[in-house]
């Protein structure tokens, strides 16, 4: 669901394809269209776009309705031993249910949620093992919580399980039909196939995209798969789990190590100058308390190390390791609200590697009216992307909205390399980092972005070294050691290329004392003594010279010396979950982690005497859990984050160590997820007064106009998407004519039964409208697009690939001309995805 | 042993890969119809939406020597709703009316099976072209020689497997002996029909003498746009002859007959004047 992963991730796609024909496993694909994935899987369901949560709130009805689900001991051992099911929530706390679509919390605005009555109940806490605070561990073992009361015979009205139950008794097989447009059989052949293929013996795997981000309640629509799967055991299992199809190379990577505004590499929290971040102790006790009987209770140690890879010699105890220099956020700087500053002209400089926002940015007018109020912009590139041509050819300018001779915008266009011409790492979808080498100098003047970040970093490193401002200071002491051996750059024409091995040890992580790399996370430290750019990537370089992304020897399956899966060459995450509490594989066939009571642990007892026990995995996976903790173990009360677990406690980042399927915390739009519909929708919410999230991101400027709910002037949905034959914004792919000619001009998927309505012929222009502009696309009329009844009305949806610009040798119009700024509260995602429109037969200006 | 491929439509997600893969490797150009130059931006812009499903290739040509075919079945209320793909190429046939018909010997088959043009003797007379049962030989206007799949008679002959086998993300195209390619087609095949694909078939068993490059389709092969009943024109060669021959005896005795009906006429003429 959320993904046309034949289309979008073809050779991915090869694995599911390799399950179905040599393991009979069935594919089914949830969607609004009948896609190049639809085509290769057994059962097709189709969905009016948006309703995702309806579809899979559902399912989670039928599951825990079931026979089969209260009948197999395995489901009710896994959801109270593993997920917080068993868990109660504080008195206070109101549902959906209560509130008819809203949850408790909500401030007066109505524009953000509360979280404090979502929180569970505890018992008091515990004294405290230190009464010294010598370290920042010490500050987090004085505040360790009481832990959450529990009733693991699932009775309490108050137990998050009741409260899902409750919650989501309104998500029927006739819900489905009613707001997603999906036939009650075809439903529940989805929901039979999912449970018949849960349980000890089978796993079921959910697979998404961006078809499940991009919306404004896309975090809560993944959210409701991982619940789903939690309750379903699938998680933590080999063939499990939700998977998340990343969309370029390296786009898992770059999250990683922070592309985000809000994060520093690794998840750590970006210091924010709205939250209690004063000092470094500050820093750590606001993000570190809440998690401190988790993994995380190591937060100290990340923080420290990250700021020593920083600053270096500069990072000291005295100095809180450089933290007050270090930036600090002042408010949403996501891409969004950054289009609004840009066009408000509160930012003047715009550095563009990667990126296409004239195509690819949502509402691309009003981004590329943003681009001309900038002082000076910097595109790296292969080709003169319509965003670097902005200024002497955008629709703007033959339209005359825009002069050349009036745009101030300096531009600099500098070419950029391409993969084959640099050494570096991809780490994708499973976390898996894989380098790859240099093949061929690139040519002239291009180089890899890695090789202009250094440059330019060391040139204002130069610009500034005899500065005595204090604010200088970061740029001052930055530490920016990448200089390539001699012997690196032996064999290449471009002799200043930053060494990618140096960089990804930085990132490793290393001891200060004498640079010799960290086999593993946990010997970081919180006293200076260890430097690392990225925790979850440790043992990448275990020794010195060693990369294990270049490791290449795969087998039939984990393939542990196939890369390095972060964190720890960990494949599957919180892998504990494949045993029973006790320890014992779920079943033979299903086996993977687990506890082998006669294996010596190599630890002695204060006797002397070894200590057996330990978990194992023979595949060579590496295991999620603390290696020789016995399954009986029974967690410290005052102790942090492994001391605290439990031996059964398997999802080791979570504070309680399980899989929640109530959010206590980390979600601003409520704990559990519930149907809303799109921003724009042309249908009522059915199941709730609440329309559309009440919290999601929106932004009422000029330019940026929004439809109302059944707009009779936009009544058709539409959804944006890709295609195999194109990259992104097309600037990779629009420029290769071997490319160009197999998807050469925009188009428009159109249902056979709009066409007639409309008066549209196949393979005709038609001009498709909103309230932020026009397109003109090629009219593909096909019955793989179908019309949706809708509590008794026909709902129809388009679908507009949005790779074309007019720049390239296949051209045609920007089709987030369409779009608007509209975001995700958790993570500030648009909703390209789903938004309303109108249609008409013939070219725009109503040319025929 | 002749080398060849097995493509299983019924893993084939329609990526093109294979098209463009074959494009690199052969050091192919854009097809020039699909494009139409642009004075003012001084390139040329593609032009080539045909509306067919996804679809732009329209056919095999001497720069598309692969085209991958995109069919819709779908009923009108969508109980019925597929989409099949298939990578379509040369089939490199053991009874190859090309090869048969080629005059000056530049269509040739190699050791490995496959069936090649050799561009520096082909004339372009154009006699193969209308001898292939499977349309996929195409002159270009620019070197007027014809061209086709070569099986990447370069990389089989150095050991590598076809460049479009290579590219396949999902093992649709497989490169290999053709005798171990058939044991899999039919292993695969009765598994599609154990699942209940009643349809399923093999095609290139029999056609053509046999088709080093077979398939495996869902549904009959007419709907992938391939003959049901595969014509090489040579095969007819014994009967076309025999009828030639009769016909030319049957003109000539005609013409005997005129001849000597005239000269009796021409005599008799004379006798008049």
């Amino acid at each position: 669901m959320g993904s046309n992963m034949a289309e979008c991730h073809p050779v991915a796609f090869r694995w599911p394809l390799k399950a179905k024909t040599e393991h009979g496993a069935v594919l089914m694909h949830v969607d609004p269209r009948f896609t190049r994935t639809s085509a290769l899987c057994d059962i097709h369901a189709a969905i009016r776009a948006g309703t995702d949560i309806v579809f899979l709130g559902a399912i989670i009805n039928h599951v825990i309705h079931s026979e089969r689900w209260n009948t197999d001991p395995f489901f009710r051992e896994y959801v109270v031993n593993y997920t917080n099911a068993a868990t109660l929530i504080a008195p206070d706390f109101k549902d959906t249910e209560d509130l008819d679509g809203l949850y408790s919390g909500l401030s007066p605005d109505g524009k953000s949620y509360s979280n404090a009555t979502w929180a569970y109940q505890r018992e008091k806490p515990p004294v405290p093992a230190t009464k010294e605070a010598k370290t920042f561990t010490d500050l987090l073992l004085q505040r360790i919580p009481g832990r959450p009361k529990t009733d693991p015979m699932l009775r309490n009205p108050r137990t998050v399980f009741r409260i899902l139950e409750r919650h989501y008794s309104r998500y029927t097989p006739e819900t489905v039909e009613k707001i997603c447009g999906c036939p009650k059989e075809k439903f529940l052949k989805v929901a039979e196939s999912l449970l018949n293929n849960s349980g000890p013996e089978r796993t079921s795997n959910i697979t998404y995209a961006v078809g499940w981000t991009q919306h404004t309640v896309g975090v809560q629509i993944i959210r409701t798969a991982a619940v789903l799967q939690s309750l379903l055991g699938n998680i933590g299992r080999p063939g499990g789990g939700v998977l998340a199809l990343r969309g370029h190379a390296s786009i898992q990577g770059s999250t990683d190590i922070a592309t985000l505004y809000h994060s520093l590499p690794g998840y750590l929290n970006m210091p924010d100058a709205r939250k209690a971040h004063e000092s470094l102790k500050d820093y750590i006790l606001t993000e570190a308390v809440p998690l401190s009987t988790s993994y995380w209770g190591n937060y100290p140690k990340f923080a420290v190390s990250y700021f020593k890879a920083q600053f270096g010699d500069a990072a000291t105890r005295e100095n809180d390791y450089g933290y007050d220099y270090h930036p600090k956020i002042t408010g949403d700087h996501s891409v969004m609200p950054m289009v609004i500053d840009m066009m408000a002209g509160k930012i003047k400089g715009f550095l563009v590697m990667g990126q296409n926002p004239a195509v690819g940015g949502q509402n691309a007018r009003l981004q590329r009216k943003a681009l001309a109020k900038l002082d000076w912009m910097v595109v790296r590139d292969f080709f003169e992307t319509e965003t670097a041509a902005f200024w002497r050819n955008s629709p703007e300018i033959r339209s005359g909205e825009l002069k050349t001779s009036e745009i101030k915008t300096e531009v600099f266009f500098l070419p950029a390399a391409v993969v084959p011409e640099m050494e570096g790492t991809f780490t994708n979808t499973q976390r898996l980092i894989q380098a790859h080498d240099k093949a061929v100098d690139p040519p002239g003047d291009a180089r890899s972005d890695s090789w202009f970040s250094f440059l330019l970093g060391k040139r204002l490193k130069e610009l500034y070294k005899d500065s005595t401002n204090d604010r200088d200071w970061a740029i001052r002491n930055l530490l920016w050691n990448y200089e390539p051996d001699p012997a690196e750059a032996a064999a290449w024409r471009i002799k200043d290329e930053p060494s990618a091995y140096k960089l990804l040890k930085e990132i490793n992580g290393y001891t200060w004392e004498d640079g010799k790399p960290l086999p593993t996370f946990a010997n970081l430290k919180e006293d200076g003594s260890t430097a690392c750019g990225a925790w979850i990537y440790t043992g990448v370089i275990p020794e010195e010279g060693k990369n294990r992304g270049k490791s290449r020897k795969g087998d039939e399956w984990i393939s542990p010396n196939w890369g390095f899966a972060w964190p720890a060459n960990r494949h599957i995450m919180y892998n504990r979950a494949s045993s029973d509490p006790s320890g014992k594989p779920w079943s033979e066939k299903k086996k993977l982690v687990y506890w082998d009571p006669e294996a010596d642990s190599g630890t002695k007892d204060p006797a002397g005497k070894p200590v057996p026990g330990k978990w194992v995995a023979p595949s060579g996976e590496g295991i999620d859990f603390q290696p020789t903790k016995a399954p009986g173990f029974r967690g410290k009360e005052n102790g942090l984050g492994f001391d605290w677990l439990g031996g059964a406690d398997a999802f080791i980042m979570r504070p309680d160590g399980k899989a929640w399927l109530f959010a206590p915390a980390g979600l601003v739009d409520g704990p559990l997820p519930a149907h809303y519909e799109p921003y724009e929708s042309p249908v009522k919410n059915l199941l709730y007064r609440q329309q559309s999230n009440p919290v999601a991101k929106v932004w009422n400027v000029e330019g940026n106009p929004y439809h109302k709910v059944a707009d009779p002037s936009y009544p058709i949905v539409l959804s944006t998407y890709r295609l195999t034959e194109h990259h992104g914004s097309g600037s990779m792919s629009r420029w290769l004519p071997w490319l160009a000619e197999l998807m050469p001009e925009l188009f428009c998927e159109i249902s056979p039964e709009l066409a007639a309505e409309r008066g549209i012929r196949n393979g005709e222009h038609v001009t498709i409208r909103t309230a932020r502009g026009e397109v003109e696309a090629r009219a593909l009329v096909t019955r793989r697009m179908r019309p949706f009844l809708i509590d008794g009305k026909m709902i129809h949806e388009i679908g507009l690939p949005w790779h074309w610009g007019w720049q390239g040798t296949a051209q045609g119009d920007v089709v987030n001309n369409l779009s608007s700024l509209v975001g995700d509260p958790n993570v500030s995602i648009h909703e390209g995805k789903v938004f309303t429109c109108d249609i008409r037969a013939g070219k725009k200006g109503g040319r025929a | 042993m002749p080398k060849g491929m097995f493509v299983d439509t019924s893993i084939c997600t329609g990526c093109k890969a294979c098209q463009v893969a074959c494009k690199e490797w052969n050091a192919l150009p854009h097809e020039p119809g699909h494009f139409r130059y642009n004075p003012v931006e001084k390139r040329p812009i593609a032009v080539n939406f045909t509306g067919n499903s996804y679809d732009n290739t329209g056919a095999m040509s001497a720069t598309d020597w692969r085209q991958v075919r995109f069919i819709e079945q779908f009923s009108e209320d969508r109980s019925r709703a597929r989409w099949l793909f298939s990578s379509d190429s040369c089939k490199h046939c053991n009874d190859a009316g090309c090869l048969n018909a080629c005059p000056t010997g530049a269509i040739v088959r190699t050791d490995l099976g496959n069936v090649f043009i050799r561009q520096d003797v082909c004339i372009g007379c154009k006699y193969c072209i209308p001898s292939c049962p499977f349309g996929v030989i195409s002159l270009s206007e620019v070197t007027g020689t014809v061209y086709k799949c070569t099986l990447c008679n370069d990389r089989i002959h150095n050991g590598l497997g076809t460049a479009c086998a290579k590219a396949c993300p999902t093992g649709s195209i497989s490169f290999g002996e053709v005798a171990e390619l058939r044991n899999a087609a039919d292993k695969r095949l009765a598994q599609l029909k154990g699942l209940g694909y009643g349809e399923a078939n093999i095609y290139g068993y029999k056609e053509a003498g046999g088709l080093n490059v077979f398939y495996l389709f869902l549904d009959r092969p007419q709907v992938y746009g391939q003959p049901e009943a595969v014509v090489v024109p040579q095969q007819r060669l014994p009967v076309s002859s025999a009828v030639t021959i009769a016909g030319a005896l049957a003109l000539g005795g005609a013409a005997l007959v005129s001849f000597r009906e005239r000269g009796s006429r021409e005599n008799d003429e004379e006798v008049k004047k």
